[in-house]
């Protein structure tokens, strides 16, 4: 393991209901305690500066952007990453229709976008195209998958597609 | 051909175990579907690539004795669907069960694996007929084996299902079972091998596997570069030469050092220009996290020295003299007819100029690579577009042999033509011997990518055109200034390569007697590279528009007006429209076919309803491009409302690339064109101001969102026939989508957009 810096503390943190003790500075934001320190690589980097969403995790079930959460107030607190979100009864059903329709391409943003879909989800069993719009237009695919991600969450909303 | 070669049973485990040691049983760089058997120099297609074709079954396929089959892509995965695309190949003439196939990615060896790399829209292109050979020999391979072992005739095996029948005992036999000894059996001749009837295809064309690494992806397993852990693994962020040619004059790294988790500051000696391949230099911060990285480099306090000739770039500057250049004569490319004399006589003579600016590939994963130096030797992680370009870069900087670099091959998360170019991971090879054989993985941060990409062009097109009476157009003038890609290889080249030019420019086959083109000489400021279709995006902008344009002047409908332009179908020799590119194919081979570029703009016109009522404020706009060897045409529906709010309700897209291996990827690109055409041409841009680059991320370089990309996009595949060669599939689908949404504006508006991105043009007060 790393050495302790004078500035770093250990930091406890659930993580998919398992606990890390993670020497870090407290002020590090989530997403580079969980890839790099914790080793959970499925959150993404994408602009550190909350604009394009391949960072969304849950904390206590609200999605937020990792990159820009220091870990210090994610302290007591349950995280949930896209590794965990298939233990959740409606992440597994986000993830298996992303599967069904094919979203990805390069499938990099793609854990942000099911993190965001899910916590929609999980407020808004049925939400409208405004409210998808809502909810996703912080993510950012240049891909341009954002027709499928509309029908994926359409699909588990059981409300149709376009 | 060669002589077969033996398999050993020791390569069938090797490959069956995934490794790739270096055994190269026989390889053969001619004769694929490409080659043109009466040009001895000329050579076209995949056979014109280092490495050209390999087609052993041997390197691409494994059988375990559990049956379980290895297909081995060596084409990189950005999105596009290769490592899905590639096996379905190999496992339709195999027969193989897509549920018992599983697939490994091939580290960067063209002597081994044929060429890698991955731009051009040529994987399937140049790879499905390979990949055909490869699965029907390693099927015929198993027959053989079947009927040695059944001591029968090898006529009375088949292979179906994962299974050899022998159909007059009714025996039956699973592929694991026979794999050994399939192993000691020759790879059939070439001549000797039965490829399977299209009409039996079970993947191919099918539309019936979905995305092999589906799950992966969604349950965040999928390892692209950035994701790349080693133990005792030091992560790097550098600071680069904010212009281009600048040079760390001296730097203070005191500061950066007092961050926690920073190990080290290193300095990157620059390279000179031209840019090449060649990392930036500047200073690295190693530290034990990417944060610390991160933190340490806002820390560092480095004087630039600039380079006196591009370090002063503006942008505004920059366009007025693309202008000046774009209109004056240049460099012709083109001449039918004497468009001077024709657009010397009276007429209506229309006149054009269309700006697109640099564009960032802005892919969701940065350019990221690790790397572990040993003693001559070096291994690479990375998530390049040419993994033999990335050895060959690395092991120059090293000073080391290319053959002892192993570049292991990660996802892509997107690339977009960025990762063709493998100067992160030389920093890292770099940053490795720094820090005496350590492994540093090198991120970059967006703000890295946005300001030190190998940039989209910019350039000016500058049409002309003379209409007779009857509104035809008897002249065409088409001058291109852009700086060219050339640049970043040549130094002072400053004019754009045939195979620029050839993208949706000079080779128009209009009915029009007086065609000429010129190209104009355009310095480059930044590093110009690929970007997703690369030259077409603003010659189709510029011609596709001007069509357009030259309908509206001559009251005519834009649909039937560009149908006339194009004639009456016929095949002709791109060379004789002074395209001698044609995207590296033979003209025989790939002739550009009137009849699929008009099918494809009836296909798109139709099924949006082209002349159908509309609400207030909408209407729509059609172009259509050959690019790839593919044609495309859209037609996209705009909403503009009483603020000038642009909204597009609609895009139909209708495709020809002849054979469809793969037709769920080829919506899914398809869609992603819509999205990125659209976006980059209402909000992308890329602007230079003392030499740097005025963006940093998503806030200032816009790209599509959700709320603005196209709300429907309706993909339509011409009937794919396998009687004519592959199209390209992953860049044709993006040249048409700004011009017709350009047209489309028109159309609800009367303005005429002549720059991009679009931006507040729209807005009215």
């Amino acid at each position: 393991m790393q050495n302790l810096h004078p500035s770093e503390s250990e930091s406890d943190l659930l993580i998919n209901g398992k606990p890390f003790r993670l020497q870090i500075p407290p002020a590090m934001p989530l997403l580079w305690a969980l890839r790099d320190v914790a080793k959970l690589t499925g959150t993404k980097y994408g602009c550190g500066i909350g604009l394009c969403g391949a960072c969304t995790v849950h904390v206590d079930g609200r999605a937020v952007r990792s990159c820009v959460t220091p870990v210090s107030t994610a302290l007591g607190k349950q995280v949930t990453t896209i590794e965990g979100v298939g233990a959740d009864a409606i992440g597994k059903q986000v993830q298996q229709a992303w599967r069904e329709l094919d979203v990805p391409q390069c499938g990099y943003c793609q854990p942000g976008q099911i993190m965001a879909a899910t916590a929609l989800l999980r407020t808004t069993a049925h939400p409208s195209d405004a409210e998808i719009d809502d909810a996703m237009s912080g993510n950012i695919c240049r891909c341009g998958t954002y027709q499928r991600i509309r029908a994926a969450i359409k699909r588990v909303a059981g409300v149709g597609s376009t | 051909m060669k002589a077969p070669t033996q398999i050993t049973r020791r390569a069938l485990l090797q490959q069956s175990a995934g490794a790739c040691a270096g055994l190269v049983l026989y390889l053969r760089t001619s004769g694929a579907i490409g080659a043109d058997a009466t040009s001895a120099e000329v050579k076209y297609g995949a056979d014109a690539f280092p490495g050209g074709v390999v087609d052993n079954p041997l390197v691409f396929v494994a059988v375990a004795e559990d049956g379980g089959v290895t297909v081995t892509v060596h084409r990189p995965e950005m999105g596009q669907g290769v490592r899905t695309s590639l096996a379905i190949v190999i496992a339709d003439e195999l027969e193989a069960d897509w549920g018992r196939v599983r697939v490994v990615q091939a580290p960067g060896d063209q002597a081994r694996f044929g060429n890698q790399d991955t731009d051009g829209s040529r994987s399937m292109r140049h790879f499905f007929e390979p990949m055909r050979r490869v699965g029907a020999a390693a099927r015929a391979m198993l027959e053989a084996a079947a009927a040695s072992r059944w001591q029968v005739a090898v006529s009375e095996v088949t292979a179906r299902n994962h299974e050899l029948i022998h159909t007059r005992s009714n025996r039956r036999i699973g592929y694991g079972a026979v794999a050994k000894r399939a192993a000691r059996l020759r790879v059939p001749a070439l001549a000797d091998l039965r490829l399977k009837d299209p009409r039996d295809f079970r993947y191919i064309g099918k539309a019936s596997t979905h995305l092999i690494d589906g799950v992966d992806i969604t349950e965040g397993r999928a390892l692209y570069s950035i994701d790349t852990i080693l133990d005792d693994l030091l992560h790097a962020v550098i600071a680069r030469p904010p212009t281009l040619g600048g040079k760390v004059l001296k730097y203070d790294a005191s500061a950066a050092l007092q961050v926690p988790g920073v190990v080290k500051v290193v300095a990157l000696p620059s390279t000179p220009l031209p840019a090449m391949f060649n990392p930036l230099g500047g200073v690295a911060v190693v530290a034990t996290n990417t944060w610390a990285g991160i933190k340490g480099r806002e820390a560092l306090q480095i004087d630039w020295a600039v380079d006196a000739a591009h370090g002063s770039y503006d942008s505004e500057v920059y366009k007025a003299a693309l202008e000046t250049a774009a209109r004056r004569p240049a460099k012709v490319v083109r001449s039918d007819g004497d468009a001077a004399k024709a657009f010397a006589t009276s007429g209506q003579h229309v006149t054009a100029e269309y700006y697109l600016p640099h564009l960032a590939h802005a892919s969701m994963e940065p350019p990221a690579a690790t790397a572990k130096v040993g003693a001559n030797s070096c291994e690479v992680w990375a998530g390049v577009q040419s993994p033999q370009a990335t050895r060959e870069i690395v092991a120059q900087h090293l000073g080391i042999n290319a053959a002892n670099v192993k570049v292991n091959v990660t996802l892509l998360g997107g690339a977009f033509g960025r990762k063709s170019m493998p100067d992160f991971a030389a920093e890292a090879a770099l940053l490795s011997k720094a820090m005496d054989g350590k492994p540093v993985k090198v991120t970059w941060t967006r703000e890295d990518d946005l300001r030190h990409d190998y940039f989209h062009t910019v350039s000016l097109e500058h049409l002309e055109a003379m209409l007779d009476a009857s509104g035809k157009p008897q002249a065409w003038l088409h001058r291109s200034a852009a700086a060219p890609i050339g640049a970043t290889f040549a130094p002072n080249e400053t004019i754009q390569s045939a195979d620029e030019y050839g993208m949706s420019a000079v080779g128009m086959p209009f009915q029009i007697p007086n065609f000429r083109m010129e190209v104009a000489a355009a310095p480059a400021h930044c590093r110009i590279g690929w970007f997703r279709s690369v030259s077409n995006i603003p010659h189709a902008f510029a011609t596709q528009s001007f069509v357009a344009e030259l309908a509206a002047a001559a009251h005519r409908d834009p649909k039937e007006y560009l149908l006339e332009l194009i004639g009456p179908p016929r095949v002709i020799d791109p060379a004789k429209l002074g395209d001698t590119s044609n995207y590296g194919e033979s003209p025989k081979l790939y002739p550009v076919d009137t009849g699929r570029w008009r099918g494809v703009i009836e296909l798109a016109a139709r099924e949006a309803g082209w002349g159908r009522q509309l609400p207030a404020g909408h209407g729509l706009g059609i172009a259509a491009t050959y690019s790839f060897v593919s044609y495309a045409a859209a037609v996209v529906e705009v909403a503009v409302d009483e603020r000038g709010r642009l909204t597009v309700p609609r895009v139909d897209l209708a495709f020809d690339c002849g054979p469809q291996i793969n037709q769920e990827r080829i919506r899914s690109q398809l869609e992603g064109a819509c999205v990125m055409g659209i976006g980059l041409a209402t909000v992308g841009e890329i602007s230079f101001s003392d030499g740097r680059v005025e963006q940093s991320n998503f806030h200032d370089f816009r790209v599509a969102r959700m709320n603005e990309a196209p709300r429907e996009i309706h993909i339509h595949l011409v009937p794919q026939r396998f009687d004519i060669p592959l199209g390209g599939v992953g860049e044709p689908g993006l040249p048409p989508i700004a011009p017709a949404l350009c047209n489309a504006i028109f159309a609800a508006t009367g303005k005429r957009i002549r720059r991009l991105p679009i931006r507040e043009q729209l807005q009215r007060s």
